[in-house]
């Protein structure tokens, strides 16, 4: 039965996301093979010539340890075969690095910003030329949202509610661009959504089906 | 709070997800899966209407089911009628529905830009935000064409609440990425450009981010915003911590506005020396404030206070005019470079990379090479260990050339596969640019071929041979190296082809000592014939034909060689052939003969640096190279390509006089460096001195012009009025060429006259121009007789 959230802890995955992140010793990275597109010469990082032309953040992956995708958020038109393709070969890269690895890896003409908080990976693809120690920081502030809405949040949370999980990230970040970084003002309105607060009691009398 | 029944919880998915997570096994998934479509399915056309509870729950069922990976071919009509409840929890999940899965169903998207239509008139913050997150999200065509005109007004209005402009901002964003000529520019750019003195923060980092993208296309309409950044990004520097309230991250004032700022500054160049001096200062405190102890040992204070560091380095990069600045950048970075932790060691690496051309830092990177080079040695991450790369490569000169490929070949011996093909380019391209000694040079190359003698490109060592044939005092050098190192018993197969190709020329000067007579050169090259690939083999062949004209004393053992059955009657057509040739050319033409068909290779002429094409082209277009490069680029012509004379038309096709003499680098420039002639004609460039009488092409004429280098006949130009054709014909010494005009109007033209220009050299080789115009049906024709 769905008792709360109590008992679904004790079955696992219920680690609490805990803003502190796995891993703070200095990293080493396996490099990912930097694939066809050495678009930086010299490790130029923002030339006059590049320009800030497409969506700071092009896609965001939540993952699992066992590779299970919690969520996927595209900011970029692309075909659902392209998604999956993608979405494999991240997670495979990802997951193949080693704690001592730094966070960011080289893909494609992007850049993969990721961390691990608990049991879920958080990655973001950003354009090359874009500021990655703030990447970090976007991700760490979708997770410090996602704990003052859930409280105490873990990956449980975000399966079971992972509608909402889509609506926090929207309240933060829009058409790839960080949106709004006030915590209280992110939090608010998703507080004001949900306009309905019901007792346990209603919740249990809800269909089952 | 559980989180279960947060909100309006849906207690049916809780339980379908529960169950899902249960299934042991894929099949046991998919199955539960088939039965709950099967059961959403025949609710959804079920008699009684379903209420709006569990229509949102039935959709976001499908939802979660398309997330898990599988497809859903229905609910698009139920998710579009959910727009219109007047909940907000089902408009939400209507939205969320239809922006993950999109569909291009014509009459679904018009009900759903309906249903947007309606929320962004309701007046209500909280819906309008919903349909401009579904606008922003989908990004269609279709959508643009419905909202783009709207949005902007939105955006500029006064009562628009600073959530929705805030929305409002980021969709247009979006709109305009997907669509840009949907978004025209208009009044409504400069009210966007005084957003950003707007007091709430959110609004400014979304205009921010808007000005950034529009700014690029179209810099005059925005260049206001400029000093309007910097007075901004001056107050939010110089704030006291608890001056932003809810927008200081960790102790850092409002980072992400900070970046975003910085970043809109690098759209321009350096302001006006009012706006520049205050800029100046803003840099100064962000670089200050990285020497101050750090108020929080949180690792999110230090992200954020570097991450708005190494964006004012890349500002300070970009205008590149503040000496002082760039060397304090230098300096900080330096110091990066031995931090603890990773990340900070990586981005400065690359930052100094762009530092390192700059004239006024370049001498302060340099002071860095050692550690840089310890980096190289030590580093344990590949990726940073190629940033350092990248950097030396950045920062060589004269002065540290020597020291620098000695490092970048040590660290080739065990790099990265993946990563050794750009490592030999680069090697190979600085020891040619800054070799004084040309013996260093051809070391150089030879040690690459030893050490990664398979990413060691064509290029690069059609290069060392181009450069060892123009230079009479290495030659000697080059062929006693080759032939040292070609006695290693194990040597790369492109060792062997530029050894036998300097033996093949050189190998007179080293055969006067006993130690590599002739007899031992052949002998050794031969002995790797058989373990070569079949180029190879066809170079060795055509070494030994030039042996025969060297040294007359083994022509002997080589025509044995040649005449031997599996050289005659190899399956390899090409070693066959040269074979049978060689051997008879050796036979029966006489030593005059034999010695001028063999001659000494002449110099190649100069050109650029095909490797570097090469680098250029592994590096993508749009990449900045240093400013030595771009120079060279520009004032390249374009491979001194010769004669044929023409008029303002076609040529006679002879094969292009530009093709190298053993296919060295053929195309000049692959990126995107812009061609210096501005009719974009390789012949007419070649009659710079007569530019003037040659008229430019018409605009859209010049790929029909290109196309004249392989054809005789064909249309040159055509457009709405006009179509004229070309054709050409040649005999001996003379040629014809018809031009024939084409009236595509149903007017007749009056007072049409062609003419004829061309430069004052060739006007004389023109025999006779006819002009016979017929204007019957609809074609003129005019000949030229051209020798």
């Amino acid at each position: 039965s769905c008792g709360d959230k109590q008992e679904w802890k004790d079955k696992g995955h219920a680690a609490s996301l805990c803003l502190v992140p796995v891993s703070l010793c200095p990293p080493t990275s396996l490099s990912w093979c930097r694939g066809s597109a050495w678009t930086q010469l010299q490790g130029l990082k923002s030339s006059s010539l590049l320009l800030f032309s497409g969506p700071e953040i092009h896609f965001i992956l939540l993952f699992s340890r066992q590779g299970k995708l919690r969520l996927q958020k595209w900011y970029t038109t692309l075909p659902e075969k392209e998604k999956k393709k993608i979405t494999r070969e991240i997670v495979q890269i990802i997951l193949a690095r080693n704690q001592k690895t730094s966070s960011f890896v080289d893909w494609k003409d992007l850049k993969l910003v990721y961390k691990r908080y608990a049991s879920l990976y958080f990655c973001c693809a950003i354009e090359d030329q874009d500021n990655e120690l703030l990447t970090l920081e976007v991700v760490h502030r979708y997770v410090e949202l996602l704990d003052r809405y859930f409280g105490n949040v873990c990956e449980l949370d975000i399966i079971f509610n992972f509608e909402k999980a889509y609506f926090i990230l929207d309240e933060f970040i829009m058409g790839g661009e960080v949106q709004e970084t006030s915590k209280k003002s992110a939090v608010k309105a998703m507080e004001d959504s949900d306009m309905l607060q019901e007792t346990v009691e209603e919740y249990m009398n809800k269909p089952a089906f | 709070m559980p989180a279960v029944s947060k909100g309006d919880g849906m207690r049916g998915l809780a339980v379908f997800i529960s169950d899902i997570r249960n299934c042991k096994s894929k099949e046991a998934e998919i199955k539960r899966i088939n039965k709950e479509l099967a059961n959403i399915r025949s609710k959804f056309k079920g008699d009684k209407a379903l209420d709006g509870y569990s229509k949102k729950k039935y959709v976001c069922k499908l939802l979660f089911i398309f997330l898990l990976g599988h497809d859903i071919d229905f609910g698009h009509m139920e998710a579009v009628n959910l727009l219109s409840s007047n909940r907000y929890t089902e408009k939400q999940i209507g939205y969320l529905f239809i922006s993950v899965l999109v569909n291009s169903n014509s009459e679904l998207i018009r009900l759903i830009n309906n249903a947007i239509k309606n929320d962004l008139a309701s007046r209500n913050p909280t819906f309008m935000g919903l349909a401009l997150h579904c606008i922003a999200n989908v990004g269609s065509r279709e959508m643009a064409e419905a909202f783009a005109g709207e949005i902007p007004k939105i955006l500029v209005a006064g009562d628009t609440m600073d959530s929705v402009k805030q929305s409002a901002a980021l969709c247009l964003l979006r709109l305009y990425r997907t669509s840009p000529d949907l978004v025209p520019m208009g009044d409504w750019t400069s009210r966007v450009v005084h957003l950003l003195n707007d007091q709430h923060l959110g609004v400014v980092t979304a205009a921010t981010s808007l000005i950034t993208t529009l700014a690029q296309k179209n810099p005059e309409e925005f260049k206001t915003s400029v000093s309007l950044a910097v007075s901004r990004l001056s107050r939010i520097v110089t704030s006291a911590s608890t001056d932003l309230q809810d927008y200081t991250y960790y102790f850092v004032p409002a980072p992400w506005l900070s970046v975003k700022l910085l970043r809109l500054l690098q759209c321009y160049p350096p302001p006006d020396p009012a706006v520049r001096g205050r800029l100046t200062e803003c840099l100064e405190t962000i670089l200050n404030k990285a020497q101050e102890p750090p108020k929080s040992k949180k690792v999110q204070h230090s992200n954020a206070k570097n991450a708005v560091l190494f964006e004012a380095i890349s500002l300070i990069i970009h205008h590149d005019s503040e000496p002082n600045l760039l060397v304090r950048a230098c300096n900080q970075l330096g110091q990066f470079l031995q931090h603890r932790e990773t990340n900070l060691r990586y981005l400065a690496l690359e930052s100094m990379c762009t530092l390192a051309s700059s004239e006024f830092s370049h001498e302060a990177v340099k002071t860095h090479i050692e550690t840089v080079i310890n980096a190289l040695k030590t580093e344990r991450d590949v990726s940073v260990r190629q940033r350092a790369v990248d950097l030396l490569y950045a920062m060589c000169d004269r002065s540290n050339a020597q020291q620098i490929v000695a490092e970048m070949l040590n660290y080739l011996e065990t790099a990265d596969y993946s990563i050794r093909e750009e490592i030999v380019l680069k090697v190979a391209i600085l020891a040619e640019k800054y070799a004084v000694d040309y013996t260093w040079y051809v070391d150089t190359i030879l040690n690459l071929i030893r050490i990664a003698g398979d990413y060691v490109s064509e290029e690069v060592w059609y290069r060392v041979i181009q450069i060892v044939i123009n230079r009479d005092d290495v030659q000697g050098y080059a062929a006693k190296t080759v032939f040292e190192a070609l006695q290693a018993p194990a040597c790369h197969e492109n060792l062997v082809k530029v050894g036998g190709y300097i033996l093949g020329e050189f190998g007179n000067l080293i055969a006067g000592d006993p130690r590599s007579s002739p007899l031992i050169q052949f002998n050794l090259l031969h002995s790797k014939f058989h373990l070569c690939s079949v180029p190879t083999r066809a170079l060795l062949l055509s070494t030994y034909i030039k042996f025969v004209n060297l040294f007359p004393e083994i022509k002997t053992t080589i025509q044995d060689v040649l005449r031997s059955d599996s050289q005659l009657k190899n399956a390899d057509v090409e070693l066959q052939q040269r074979a049978v040739e060689y051997l008879r050319l050796s036979t029966i033409a006489s030593t005059d003969i034999l010695a001028t068909v063999l001659e000494e290779m002449p110099p190649f002429p100069e050109r650029e640096s095909s490797i570097l094409a090469k680098l250029k082209k592994k590096k993508g277009p749009g990449t900045v190279t240093d400013l030595e490069e771009i120079k060279k680029e520009r004032s390249s012509d374009m491979n001194g390509s010769a004669e044929p004379a023409s008029v303002n038309a076609s040529a006679v096709s002879t094969p292009s006089p530009s093709a190298d003499l053993l296919g060295l680098g053929a195309a000049p420039l692959t990126n995107s460096a812009p061609p210096p002639a501005s009719s974009g004609s390789l012949l007419v460039d070649v009659f710079s001195d007569s530019a003037s009488a040659v008229a430019p092409l018409a605009p859209g004429s010049d790929d029909n012009f290109a196309r004249f280098v392989c054809k005789n006949n064909g249309v040159l130009f055509e457009n709405q009025l006009l179509q004229i054709g070309l054709k050409s014909e040649f005999r001996q010494n003379l040629g014809r060429m018809f031009i024939f005009y084409g009236n595509k109007t149903s007017t007749q033209f009056l007072n049409f006259t062609p003419t004829v220009i061309c430069s004052d050299d060739l006007q004389s080789n023109i025999l006779k121009c006819n002009s016979i115009c017929l204007f019957f049906g609809f074609c003129a024709l005019c000949s030229t007789k051209v020798q």
